[in-house]
């Protein structure tokens, strides 16, 4: 299944650092989100859009995972060249991740 | 159990006007905030006072506060804004001058200055918060302001301020000072002013919290977009807010909703840095109590950071772009080609950028080729290039290469489009907070009516 199937998520942008926050719908959905959305597994992910490490901040208490993508965002809304200069798409983006079905309790 | 009753008229300069006014009706509130200031947004607010010294506030203040003035003045509803943007003096007298063309009773309008730093910065050997020399700016410097936190604010609305404008102040300052003011919290609570924090942040982008920039048919379902609600934030003394809305008007609140605001433009949610306070958001509960209330509580904070932030606004470089459009049969080859004649020209033409970029909309411009690898053949796509110069005729010489494409590229191209213009951009600095001098100014509106 998609990521989106079980969550959403937002993203933000200060300068040139892309935050994607991840929400889990169930909170019972949480721990598949701590299982397989690894700071590694995101920054493959994005690995044409993101020049810079990626962090991972985890929220229990309301079920979600926060990402922070470092150099995402072409120098930032200021000056890049893109056409959603924010990045406010890639939150769809990240949306498109693969979780594997066995898993979905 | 004293509560206070928070509106959030507008998330961005460019917002909707009518919820505003709808929460100043029906919101039953004591403030009503408008957060205006985008990151670059004061930087050509800078450039327009420069030309026009009574220029350089929000330019939607004008409509706003003929909009909500006479509500919020009949119902004792104080206004907090950060529309002065790079002049809250000539804000504050506009929004007079507007009272007094509406017959209003006296209002008291506070101007709140000090955030800009610009002479501070031009007088010293300051660098940016990468270590490099300001002064490498030279005259593409357009502006400097500190984010200023709660504690001017406050003062304005102890001084019995009907309307405080300021113009960079951090976002949640504009809900912490009412918060401090009505409910005497001490400058050092850290805990009450790391929930205020999260008060603010949560109500900063109004429609984010109330379902908008949320729906996702089929996911995420939100009814009545078009006359989407803002939100309002019912505040307990302790710093815990219930969010809610006008009752009837469009939008959902929810957990969910509460959730992406919450983690929005937030990066370690456990320190999360403002003038006031560094807040900690990682330990935070959010619980449904009926439809559209949701109680959000649990942030804590720890001290204030010792430097305040400063924003630089500076003209970086300038961007050319021209678009055009193809479709039906063979619409995407033909885009294709249509890119590598442009780049072609370029070259050939020796026109300077130090950055190019060369798009297809509908298929590549949004996340590049590897996210779109599962494609399958539009019906119509839209070319897209944009490059960064050193001067505006360079700029424009990319966007005229996609235009010609007209009469020299392939078949069937369509709408072109073309700009050329100078970028604004910001760059950071810290200041310690002794070097920023903040005041108020008082502007009465003298017509009292009865």
């Amino acid at each position: 299944m998609l990521l989106r199937d079980i969550a959403h998520s937002r993203a933000g942008d200060k300068g040139n650092i892309s935050n994607i926050s991840v929400i889990a719908y169930d909170p019972k959905d949480y721990p598949l989100l701590e299982k397989y959305l690894t700071a590694e597994r995101v920054k493959e992910h994005f690995s044409q859009i993101v020049q810079g490490q990626v962090r991972r901040y985890a929220l229990p208490t309301i079920g979600a995972l926060n990402f922070v993508l470092e150099q995402a965002l072409t120098g930032g809304v200021t000056r890049s060249l893109a056409l959603d200069a924010h990045g406010k798409s890639l939150s769809s983006a990240m949306l498109s991740l693969d979780i594997p079905d066995a898993d979905k309790g | 159990m004293k509560q206070v009753r928070i509106g959030s008229g507008a998330g961005y300069s460019g917002d909707r006007i009518e919820p505003a006014v709808e929460l100043a009706e029906r919101g039953e509130l004591d403030y009503l905030i408008f957060e205006c200031l985008a990151e670059r947004t004061i930087a050509i607010a800078q450039r327009a006072k420069m030309k026009d010294p009574e220029a350089g506030y929000d330019p939607l203040l004008v409509d706003r506060m003929r909009a909500v003035l006479r509500p919020c003045s009949e119902k004792g509803i104080r206004i907090i804004t950060n529309m002065g943007a790079a002049n809250p003096l000539a804000a504050a007298a506009k929004v007079r001058e507007i009272a007094q063309s509406m017959n209003l009773r006296k209002l008291r309008i506070a101007a709140v200055l000090g955030d800009d730093v610009l002479g501070i910065l031009q007088t010293g050997d300051y660098t940016d918060d990468t270590g490099l020399p300001l002064n490498r700016l030279g005259n593409r410097l357009l502006s400097a302001n500190a984010y200023l936190g709660a504690q001017a604010l406050v003062e304005a609305l102890a001084q019995g301020a009907d309307i405080v404008i300021t113009g960079r102040a951090a976002d949640p300052s504009l809900v912490i000072a009412p918060l401090i003011h009505e409910f005497g919290w001490a400058m050092d609570d850290w805990h009450r002013l790391g929930q205020g924090t999260l008060v603010g942040h949560l109500l900063e982008c109004a429609g984010q919290i109330t379902g908008g920039y949320f729906a996702d048919p089929g996911y995420k379902d939100v009814a009545g977009l078009a006359r989407l609600g803002f939100p309002i934030g019912e505040v307990s003394e302790d710093g815990t807010v219930v969010i809610t809305k006008v009752q009837g008007s469009g939008g959902q609140v929810t957990a969910a909703t509460c959730k992406e605001q919450m983690l929005y433009e937030i990066h370690d949610p456990a320190a999360y840095f403002t003038p006031d306070v560094v807040a900690d958001f990682s330990a935070v509960e959010i619980v449904e109590l009926a439809p559209d209330r949701v109680r959000v509580s649990g942030a804590t904070g720890r001290p204030r950071p010792e430097t305040l932030k400063v924003s630089i606004g500076y003209i970086d470089s300038y961007i050319g772009e021209g678009q055009m459009s193809y479709a039906g049969p063979g619409a995407l080859v033909r885009a294709r080609l249509a890119l590598d004649i442009v780049a072609e020209r370029l070259k050939m033409t020796a026109v300077q950028a130090s950055e190019l970029r060369y798009d297809i909309l509908g298929v590549n411009a949004m996340h590049g080729d590897a996210l779109a690898a599962s494609h399958s053949e539009p019906y119509e796509v839209r070319i897209r290039v944009a490059g960064r110069t050193d001067n505006l005729r360079e700029a424009e010489r990319i966007a005229n290469e996609v235009e010609s494409l007209y009469t020299c590229g392939p078949a069937g191209g369509g709408g072109a489009t073309k700009s050329a213009k100078d970028i604004v951009a910001v760059l950071s600095t810290f200041l310690p907070r002794s070097e920023i001098k903040t005041s108020i100014q008082f502007e009465e509106s003298r017509h009292a009516v009865t």
